[in-house]
């Protein structure tokens, strides 16, 4: 028995990362380093107007103030902020592609690589693709169709220059320059990322999409993403990443946040599948980022998912604000951490309006040497009259020399909410392994359709393009794991 | 078909099997009875390939090649089937994801391609109608909350899906009430051929009133000491194995 399972953790670490290409397209990149000329050299490549240019500032003097959080049950290394480019492009910034003749097909092929054919076959699975490589936005597709919509769906930068209201008014209401570390260096320094404005009253037809990936070497990718849904929206939106496979770790700090007015509804969902290094821990991702939504209006409702199978560090807490009466929200998640990969992700869900309701699913999957922990806060205000949480986070280990971890955290100032908390840590049995061998499925088989099976709750909250994508990622995630 | 000689195995270094013979030939169905603790489910755990337990001694071959050399896998894709008496659940894999992964296994293994969606839901409402399984158990996760005639059931509709040559019952008819033994046999006659055989290991005779063995093993310490025609499981019934110990 033991012998067995020694062999499955032996082989799990055989698996290459799939999505490890470079692409060889001229970049332009910024000489490294970090100061305030860097962010107006940015600032004046994107053509900002100057309160554009005087967040960035405010944002990185604060940020001068800072140091790395400590708190999380991370090993990170130390990261040199001054040996970082902070803007790369794919060269012609000046004349974009207008259309996607225009587009570089090195970049095209990437994108097939990556199996997001931009044109036909989004057209057919009815998404609209807004991808930001390195750090630029390269074509968002279906703007057209959305415009006749009164949808907005364009590169952050395309934002500042065509709807700076919008921009002024949202940018840092959700998360704040001040809100952490990596948000003010996110501030100071993000080169691009989507901005989407879905107006009162309108469902929007398909399902809008990002695809972020980091190319260039040395890199720092910063992108930021604004979602406004106004009264009775409804917006589903999903964010897929990928990078090259590189020796030296990549840094990616992003921002996301999200607005939702009076019974509007933002379904959010990633699949997070970056570079998570090699199998002695080299190399890899480290990914930063704070994701927040804020039910601002009565019965509004906002849902993360996401499958986490990338990274060598993820530090990840995609939370709710919930300050409209009657807001839902919810969060499901699946985090798997093979080698040397770290994650503590979790999320917080804080209750300020009136019978306000938020669900927390989180599967954590480990093996290898990983180490994955679950962080959560649910936070009752004194004015939550009737809130209610239920949280449920469970851990599956693979092998004996990997971790899983809690941290649920609760402040709870209101007597009338009640709030709900179930944790589990379970392994694959050799039983279960067994009864799968002796129908003809082998071992590897075995554990993909196990682990499948403990995320299915989680999977079955994506999109269906989507879900099949993160299923077929946990199972490569998991392949070689027996010889 | 299967040709077990002096079979030895261990399990934590404790011998439960000491010297097993027994030869099966396709259209037979042998009957191994025999107190608690004889080594009945070892043997059907040993010939399934559970490496749980490690072999010491002795030679099993089936259909001409060396069964203990294949791994739990590849002899269930050479036509082994075992209907476990304690079936395990699998949260979350639904029996249909379970099966189809199961049956294009198999086929693979036959050089063939990946049945189509429609054609295997066509063999999964023609298997299930075999064993009277309720549809909606077809829809919910492997074994997740089945009641233990439940599991049973499932066991031979997955048994009717992969269509062994040789297929070994380990206590089937435990914990199943009259109507279920007698769906469960039904199934199991249903799928008999003059090709396949199976080995039916129970405790009591009554299984073998629905399915009617041509031998009859009683299985004492590792060890098969008697062998004879179906009116065996009888005269067990009745006056028990002391005599046959002695």
């Amino acid at each position: 028995m033991k012998e067995s399972e020694d062999k499955i953790l032996d082989n799990f670490t055989s698996k290459e990362y799939e999505y490890g290409f470079v692409t060889d397209i001229e970049t332009e990149i910024l000489d490294k380093g970090l100061n305030e000329d860097v962010i107006r050299f940015i600032s004046a490549k994107k053509k900002e107007p100057e309160w554009m240019l005087e967040f960035r500032l405010k944002a990185y003097r604060h940020w001068l103030t800072l140091k790395m959080p400590e708190w999380s049950h991370l090993d990170i290394p130390e990261i040199d902020y001054q040996g970082i480019s902070y803007y790369a492009a794919p060269k012609k910034d000046e004349d974009r592609p207008q259309s996607l003749d225009e587009v570089d097909p090195e970049l095209l092929k990437t994108f097939d690589k990556l199996g997001i054919p931009l044109e036909e076959q989004m057209a057919l699975s009815g998404i609209a693709v807004d991808a930001v490589m390195d750090s630029v936005s390269v074509k968002t597709t279906f703007q057209d169709t959305l415009a006749e919509m009164g949808v907005i769906f364009c590169s952050f930068s395309e934002a500042v220059q065509e709807h700076p209201d919008l921009i002024k008014k949202y940018m840092g209401s959700v998360v704040n320059y001040r809100d952490n570390f990596f948000a003010a260096l996110n501030s100071a320094v993000f080169s691009d990322g989507s901005f989407c404005y879905i107006p009162k009253g309108v469902r929007c037809p398909m399902e809008l999409s990002t695809y972020f990936r980091i190319n260039a070497a040395n890199t720092g990718q910063f992108e930021r993403t604004l979602i406004v849904a106004d009264d009775d929206s409804y917006v589903s939106y999903l964010e897929g990443c990928t990078a090259p496979q590189r020796d030296e770790s990549q840094l990616h700090a992003a921002i996301v946040e999200i607005v939702a007015m009076d019974n509007a509804e933002v379904k959010y969902s990633t699949v997070q599948n970056w570079y998570p290094g090699d199998k002695d821990g080299k190399g890899g991702v480290y990914n930063f980022v704070t994701k927040r939504g804020l039910c601002r209006g009565n019965s509004s409702k906002i849902s993360w998912t996401q499958v986490e199978t990338g990274s060598a560090i993820t530090w990840k807490y995609p939370s709710t604000i919930l300050r409209g009466d009657n807001s839902q929200s919810e969060f499901y998640s699946v985090a798997l951490t093979n080698n040397y990969q770290q994650a503590d992700t979790g999320s917080k869900m804080i209750h300020i309006g009136k019978n306000t309701k938020s669900t927390i699913i989180s599967k954590g999957i480990s093996a290898g040497k990983s180490q994955n922990s679950y962080r959560g806060l649910v936070k009752v205000d004194k004015r939550a009259a009737n809130a209610r949480n239920f949280s449920q986070c469970d851990s599956l280990l693979l092998g004996d020399k990997c971790g899983a971890h809690t941290f649920p955290y609760l402040d709870v100032k209101n007597d009338s909410a009640i709030v709900e908390h179930e944790a589990t840590t379970s392994k694959i049995s050799e039983d279960q392994i067994f009864y799968c061998n002796q129908r003809g499925i082998d071992t590897e088989g075995a554990i993909g359709l196990i682990v499948n099976g403990y995320a299915r709750e989680v999977l079955d909250k994506l999109p269906m393009e989507f879900a099949v994508e993160a299923q077929k990622l946990l199972q490569i995630s998991l392949e070689g794991s027996v010889g | 078909m299967l040709k077990i000689k002096d079979l030895h195995a261990n399990i934590d270094g404790k011998e439960i099997l000491r010297g097993i013979n027994l030869e099966v030939n396709p259209g037979e169905i042998h009957a191994i009875m025999g107190p608690n603790g004889s080594g009945k489910s070892t043997l059907s755990s040993v010939l399934a390939g559970n490496d749980k337990f490690e072999v010491t001694k002795g030679k099993v071959e089936f259909n001409g090649v060396d069964l203990l050399e294949m791994a739990a896998e590849e002899r269930s894709r050479e036509g082994i089937f075992l209907s476990f008496q304690y079936p395990v659940e699998i949260p979350g894999v639904s029996m249909v994801n379970f099966m189809r992964t199961a049956v294009n296994a198999h086929r693979a293994h036959r050089g063939e391609d990946p049945i189509s969606a429609s054609d295997f839901l066509r063999l999964m409402r023609e298997k299930k109608n075999l064993v009277e399984l309720d549809s909606k158990l077809a829809n919910r996760a492997v074994n997740e909350g089945f009641s233990g005639g439940e599991k049973k059931r499932n066991e031979i509709f997955q048994m009717a899906m992969l269509e062994p040559k040789l297929s070994i019952l380990d206590e089937t008819d435990s914990g199943l009430d009259i109507d279920a033994l007698r769906i469960v046999a039904n199934g199991v006659n249903k799928l008999k051929t003059p090709e396949n055989a199976s080995i039916v290991i129970t405790h009591y005779q009554r299984l073998l009133d629905y399915i009617v063995p041509d031998f009859v093993h009683v299985l004492y310490k590792g060890r098969i000491i008697k062998t004879a025609g179906k009116e065996l499981a009888l005269e067990l019934e009745e006056k028990g194995y002391d005599w046959i110990i002695k």
